[in-house]
């Protein structure tokens, strides 16, 4: 058998049934092995990144592995942003790019591009095979690696005349690395300190993160939270982990996050951890970051142990596995004036935004929020719209929230929808952005139209680049530096791709138009003409603390040209 | 602002000397020296070689920081796939060596007092010629900077340095 022969029938034992690619000169052969192959389905993206975003789409939606496969040189460098959002991300995700024969490695050949050398800081590891012997064991491990432990991108490198060298196939069974054994339980006297100090706790508050997600452990989280009545509050990755309508939900903490879950985090006296990593958008500045909380830490990944904030109980290990052990140590605690306080808070400081004649985003999100019930999988692109995303839409299910949160990939959205569609028939995959990032990315439409993929694209429109223009006006002065943007007619762009496109202007359209949208059969674009100035809060501004957070000022969504300030209506909403 | 002496124990920047034994594979040391870049980490030295088992590489870092940021060197070494063990040899009694080639300009008059001093330290002269002569000076790093010092007044035309190797000692008592 070929190397390219092997390399398809790899991909079979490892039961990848859609791959994204971009064919070349390099991997001609292995298009060709893949010609007549039924088992796995070829999907034909427009540019490299949007195959690597496809990936990571399938691969957040379905918690199955994503593959890529591209050519080299181009087609390689390509894909550098899409693996460094894996990477950032944990998701886990098997990148095969071609590269020029061996003898040619080094010369300068066409074509030719160190991808191994450029990735190595953005892939949890990575392989050049040098030997068609070895390819079947090398697909092996990378998809092991990709998706054991802290889960991450692998690339491997698939020289031209290796795939063209014949050998025996021979695909092993299961893989031996003494260098890399992933943690799984939790060490139980560091367990014991944990519930022993659980057990103590007046104001607890559960940090959940995209870790307990990974880890396919919202239902033990949910469990956890609901045995010992700790309120929950999620990172941005974590959405989806704990359900939003239960009352113990507080929503998101951070910069962005909810008023009440980070005053809740501000005055606790435990944090658990559960797979999270304490990024600096969920701390602000760490020394103040719950002061006057014990820390408990529960990751897969030692580094993360201790890295940003010092922890007083670290359990290193898989969080499902944690949370099983963890459970039946735990009783019910009595923390009902904790959870009467944090009502009153949301009842205070609840999310909040002003209706008008025109389009708010918050107004899309909320609608279609309330039109899907939370039935939906919602994939954000980067920006004002991502942050409204989290905090608007209320998730009751696990991988139903997909962004790009540790590299923040402005165009990530488009192309993640088509990926995650192909992982969900059981729900709508609706994909948000800005008309900058939407413009990033946008020619994955062809690809969504030649498939028929059933995504609901939704670009909320304001003309600009609204979370960098939101940081003009508050800290730059209001020097609104190339932040508006022209931007093409998104319903003819549609159109043209042979998408049908809606439109909607004004307010009172947005229940009509999200209706027709979830609707239509196959996919769908919607512009909503959205007002072009209006801020994402609560803030707390980057590098700072609690005590700096600016609540949602009352007149926040300020009138537009032809909105009177009276006609304005107050819209509220609380997480739980 | 705090001087040196409010500095708390756990925050002092202490030099630290990491033996990581890794899977000989292609590439191990970029990933080493690359993860120390990518981090801001200090490097002070780095060597790497063959060991008494062919498949794996012995790697010896001297590196710079205080407790927090030891303890991040020592987790990101060992999250490298390759990575087989870390040991931080700071805390244990280890041996440790570098070496030196010197070459000195020399002339007729000055040659003895060089070779006594060579011999003072244990080095070797490893070649000569009319015009200069090569000293290999093996030793730890501050013997191999004495040595270096004690030369420095003649003329040094060129020196190689390796990094520092180490392993931890068996014997247990004075040495």
């Amino acid at each position: 058998m070929t190397g390219a022969e092997i390399f398809v029938r790899s991909l079979i034992e490892e039961h990848v049934d859609v791959v994204f690619g971009y064919p070349g000169g390099a991997v001609i052969g292995i298009y060709d092995a893949l010609h007549d192959i039924s088992d796995i389905k070829h999907i034909l993206t427009r540019h490299e990144q949007g195959a690597v975003h496809a990936a990571e789409g399938y691969a957040k939606a379905s918690g199955k592995c994503g593959v890529a496969l591209v050519t080299s040189g181009p087609g390689a460098t390509n894909t550098v942003t899409g693996i460094a959002d894996a990477y950032m991300d944990s998701v886990p995700i098997v990148v095969f790019t071609g590269q020029v024969a061996l003898k040619l490695i080094g010369n300068d050949a066409f074509q030719e591009a160190d991808i191994v050398g450029i990735t190595r800081p953005v892939t949890k590891h990575n392989y050049l095979v040098r030997d068609v012997n070895e390819l079947a064991a090398t697909i092996k491990e990378a998809f092991y690696v990709a998706t054991t432990g802290r889960p991450g991108p692998v690339l491997v490198d698939l020289p031209k005349d290796v795939m063209a060298m014949k050998t025996v196939f021979s695909y092993p069974k299961s893989v031996k690395m003494r260098s890399y054994i992933p943690h799984a339980e939790g060490n139980q006297k560091q367990l014991d300190k944990a519930v022993a100090l659980i057990a103590k706790a007046k104001r607890p508050v559960l940090y959940v993160g995209g870790g307990t997600i990974l880890a396919n452990a919202a239902e033990e989280l949910t469990a956890f939270a609901r045995k010992t009545n700790i309120p929950v509050t999620t990172t941005l990755h974590g959405l989806g982990a704990f359900p939003e309508t239960d009352e113990l939900s507080m929503g998101m903490l951070g910069m962005h996050g909810t008023w009440y879950s980070n005053t809740a985090v501000n005055y606790c006296d435990l944090l658990i951890a559960v797979g999270a990593r304490f990024d600096d958008r969920v701390t602000g500045r760490t020394d103040a970051f719950a002061p006057e909380a014990k820390k408990i830490h529960i990751d897969i990944d030692p580094s993360n142990i201790s890295k940003n904030v010092k922890v007083d109980v670290p359990i290193v290990g898989d969080v499902k596995k944690v949370l099983q052990q963890l459970l039946p140590q735990v009783t019910a605690l009595d923390t009902k004036d904790w959870r009467q306080t944090i009502r009153t808070w949301k009842e205070e400081h609840p999310l909040r935004y002003r209706n008008g004649k025109y389009i708010r985003m918050q107004h899309v999100i909320r609608a279609v929020s309330d039109a899907t019930g939370g039935n939906a999988v919602m994939v954000s692109d980067v920006g004002q719209h991502q942050m409204w995303m989290a905090q608007f839409f209320r998730y009751v299910h696990p991988r139903t929230h997909l962004t790009s949160g540790g590299l923040g990939t402005m165009g990530f959205s488009l192309p993640a929808s088509m990926g995650a569609a192909f992982a969900r028939r059981d729900m709508p995959v609706i994909s948000m952005s800005g008309d900058g990032g939407f413009q990033m990315n946008l020619q994955e439409l062809a690809t969504i139209r030649e498939h028929n993929v059933p995504v609901k694209i939704i670009i909320l429109n304001n003309g600009y680049l609204g979370m960098v223009r939101q940081w003009q006006e508050l800290f730059w002065r209001k020097r609104y530096s190339h932040v508006e943007m022209f931007g093409p007619d998104y319903v003819k762009l549609a159109e043209a791709y042979g998408i049908p496109g809606l439109r909607a202007t004004e307010t009172h359209e947005v229940e009509g138009v999200v209706q027709q949208m979830l609707a239509t059969q196959g996919p769908v674009l919607v512009e909503f003409k959205t007002v072009k100035e209006d801020n994402v809060y609560p803030m707390i501004p980057a590098g700072q603390t609690y005590h700096e957070i600016i609540d949602i000022p009352n007149d926040s969504s300020a009138p537009q040209t032809g909105e009177q300030e009276s006609d304005l209506e107050l819209v509220t909403i609380a997480k739980g | 602002m705090a001087t040196a002496a409010e500095t708390p124990a756990d925050q002092a920047v202490h030099k630290h000397t990491i033996s990581v034994l890794l899977e000989n594979k292609f590439g191990a040391l970029n990933r080493v020296a690359g993860m120390f870049s990518a981090k801001g980490y200090n490097l002070e030295s780095i060597t790497v070689g063959p060991t008494e088992d062919a498949t794996v590489s012995r790697m010896t870092l001297v590196t710079k920081g205080d407790d927090a940021i030891i303890e991040q060197i020592i987790k990101q070494l060992n999250k490298l796939i390759d990575t087989l063990k870390v040991v931080d040899l700071t805390y244990e009694s280890f041996m440790e060596r570098e070496l030196a080639l010197i070459k000195i300009a020399t002339t007729a008059e000055n040659r003895p007092e060089i070779m006594q001093i060579v011999e003072i330290f244990q080095g070797k002269i490893i070649d000569i010629s009319h015009k200069t002569l090569t000293v290999e000076a093996t030793g730890s790093g501050q013997k191999v900077d004495a040595i270096i010092k004690m030369l420095k007044p003649f003329h040094i035309k060129e020196i190689a340095r390796t990094g520092r190797v180490a392993l931890k000692r068996e014997f247990v008592g004075e040495v």
